[in-house]
């Protein structure tokens, strides 16, 4: 890897990801993706290395860096396994609404045990009919004495059942259309919110992607978050600070391909000599690699920026997102080709990796509504030019 | 519960190369790393840390540079850390050693139970664990696989041996030295590698301990090295074939020529 000028700290969390992700997830890797099975054990090995606290704020038992430390640890854990690596950031895509609106009272209650892994979050805005068309939300929360009561199923969402606190975007006010949703903090457990059906997925398949399902559940007016009407903001403001992960993901899953086609390059014989020196294989391998250091770079360079401060980071954070994920299904999919035959076998990890590669072109917004944002940033920009 | 781990570093052993010339350990460049069987003691030292409270002492004789493997070992936990060092600690065999580290857990103080891994992965004695137990004048069990219960001032544990296990209790304060079956060890948090990056480590010297110049160091060691070879190759024995009275005369006769008798 490039020089990146990380700080001591930061270099220590990424070492000790890798460390995590070498040691403890990269052995159980396949199974967990052979037997769909929730990785209950690996997120605690996370939650005891501190890794969950690694972007929350000190106060909050957190370490107190930002989206860059969280891209980090996404990336490392995704070279060895993608569902696994998901399962940990799909709690801080539930963590952040909390982080980025929350009141004082809903921090101190809800973000120390996110921070310290001792519970999982996640978040719900998708329904059936509400996808890249968020507005189509048919969720409804309606105000009631003291509570609101919610209506509705949420569907494919990250950690669903295996997390204790959900942030969910309902519809308070239908009329009003997009300014007419609320963010809710909903605790697991609270009568009325229950499990549907486990999706049964191509690729990150260690993880929990289930639906939630809310019947005339109560949740207490102090768990909305922002104000009634603010649920579309505080969902973008997430999500504009979470799709570097994504990208991190992207670069992890890529350079975990590269690694082991590189790797396979050099043992594979064929016509007596290694298949690494043939130039078909060698100008594959330095396609791989030029693509994921530039999508790492551009993961990091997003990333830093973000946690400077800079107020406006929507197309940027796009941008990422497409750049990385692109790259991710390419280099995967290279990878199986240097394999050959047994890039396609399940004995061999390559083909998991183009499986667990392609869920990031998809969500957090498709890549094609990515470019819908980027392109509408542009032509905004260059209007504003003359 | 007051503990004791007592760790080494050590070169790499997957990285080191030896001198063909004079068959020792070119330690020249090896990066160094906490010997892997002391991980165990460390871990376990933690566990029952967890389990019955108190205090977890790290403890290393060595160069000012072993105290990077105090830190490491900070990082997953431990309270404290001591580096026993100075020259006259130089060229110690592992009774000079274990004198040394005797001295170091008597200054540490009111301590219920020594921890150190079964051998260090350089030298491969396994004599110092035992023989800092002998000259604190405590009880020892080495080779421990499991620990039972501490109770009562004693400890209940299993000992590993070459074809079962012994179930063993003795009084406290004692040492034991463990196996790599007694646990899996964790992996450092973030806080804890902070932590002790900025930890005092304090270094008490020759003086600090108390120690008589003859008992330590290459003064303090009885251990002569007189050579260091690689036993001679034995050739491949032979499976005797044929009838019974045929395997005997054959045995007879190449007793008789090797002149065996």
């Amino acid at each position: 890897m490039m020089e990146y000028f990380l700080t001591e700290e930061q270099k220590m969390i990424k070492d000790l990801a890798r460390r995590v992700a070498d040691e403890r997830i990269a052995p159980a890797a396949a199974e967990l993706d052979e037997k769909e099975e929730f990785p209950w054990e690996l997120m605690k090995v996370c939650a005891e290395s501190d890794l969950f606290g690694v972007y929350m704020p000190e106060e909050y038992g957190g370490l107190g860096g930002g989206v860059l430390e969280q891209a980090l640890v996404v990336e490392e854990l995704s070279r060895a396994c993608a569902g696994v690596a998901v399962s940990y950031a799909a709690s801080g895509l539930g963590a952040f609404p909390i982080l980025l609106f929350g009141t004082d009272a809903q921090k101190k209650k809800y973000l120390p045990d996110i921070a310290s892994g001792k519970k999982l979050a996640a978040f719900g805005l998708t329904e059936a009919n509400a996808g890249s068309d968020a507005g189509g939300i048919e969720t409804t929360a309606v105000l009631d004495g003291d509570s609101y009561v919610l209506n509705g199923t949420k569907q494919w969402i990250t950690n669903g059942g295996e997390a204790e606190v959900y942030t969910v975007i309902a519809m308070t006010d239908k009329k009003k259309g997009s300014r007419g949703a609320t963010a809710f903090i909903v605790e697991k457990g609270t009568p009325g919110f229950t499990f549907g059906k486990k999706e049964k997925k191509l690729g990150i398949r260690a993880s929990a992607t289930r639906e939630l399902v809310f019947h005339n559940c109560r949740v207490p007016k102090e768990n909305v978050l922002a104000r009634e009407g603010m649920g579309f903001i505080v969902a973008m403001k997430t999500l504009d600070r979470t799709r570097p992960g994504i990208g991190a993901q992207a670069v992890g899953i890529a350079q975990g391909a590269l690694d082991a086609a590189a790797k396979y390059a050099r043992q594979r014989h064929q016509f007596g000599q290694p298949i690494s020196s043939f130039q078909a294989i060698q100008h594959m391998l330095a396609d791989m690699a030029i693509q994921v250091e530039a999508a790492r770079a551009f993961v990091y360079a997003v990333a830093k920026s973000i946690d400077s401060g800079v107020k406006e980071f929507s197309k940027e954070s796009a941008m990422v997102k497409v750049f990385a994920s692109d790259v991710a299904v390419k280099v995967t999919l290279d990878a199986i080709q240097v394999f050959g035959g047994y890039g396609y076998m399940r004995d061999y990890p390559v083909e998991k990796m183009l499986r667990d590669a392609k869920i990031t072109q998809i969500y957090e917004g498709t890549n094609q509504i990515q470019r819908n944002v980027i392109a509408l940033e542009l032509i905004k920009e260059y209007a504003g030019r003359k | 519960m007051n503990i004791v781990v007592c760790i080494k570093q050590v070169p790499d052993t997957t990285e080191v190369k030896i001198n063909p010339q004079t068959n020792t350990l070119m330690r020249e460049g090896v990066p160094s790393i906490i010997n892997p069987f002391d991980m165990y003691a460390i871990e376990e030292g933690l566990r029952l840390r967890e389990r019955f409270g108190g205090r977890v002492t790290l403890l290393t004789m060595g160069p000012p540079q072993a105290k990077d493997a105090l830190r490491e070992a900070l990082g997953l936990g431990a309270d404290a850390a001591v580096l026993l060092s100075d020259r006259a600690f130089a060229g110690a065999d592992t009774l000079a050693t274990s004198t040394t580290l005797a001295k170091g857990v008597e200054k540490v103080g009111n301590v219920d139970l020594v921890i150190c891994g079964k051998q260090a992965a350089d030298g491969d004695t396994a004599q110092v664990g035992p023989g800092t137990a002998e000259r604190l004048g405590w009880p020892h069990t080495s080779f421990v696989r499991k620990i039972h219960e501490v109770a009562g001032g004693s400890i209940k544990l299993e000992r590993m041996t070459e074809t079962g296990y012994e179930v063993v209790e003795m009084r406290l304060p004692a040492v034991i030295t463990v196996v790599k079956e007694i646990n899996e060890p964790r992996l450092p948090s973030l806080k804890g590698q902070i932590r002790a990056k900025s930890a005092e480590i304090p270094a008490w010297t020759a003086a600090d301990l108390g120690a008589t110049p003859e008992q330590l160091g290459l003064s303090g060691s009885p251990t002569q090295v007189v050579r260091i070879f690689t036993p001679e190759r034995r050739s491949g024995g032979k499976i005797l074939e044929g009838s019974l009275a045929e395997q005997l005369d054959f045995l007879v006769a190449r007793l008789r020529e090797t002149k065996a008798v």
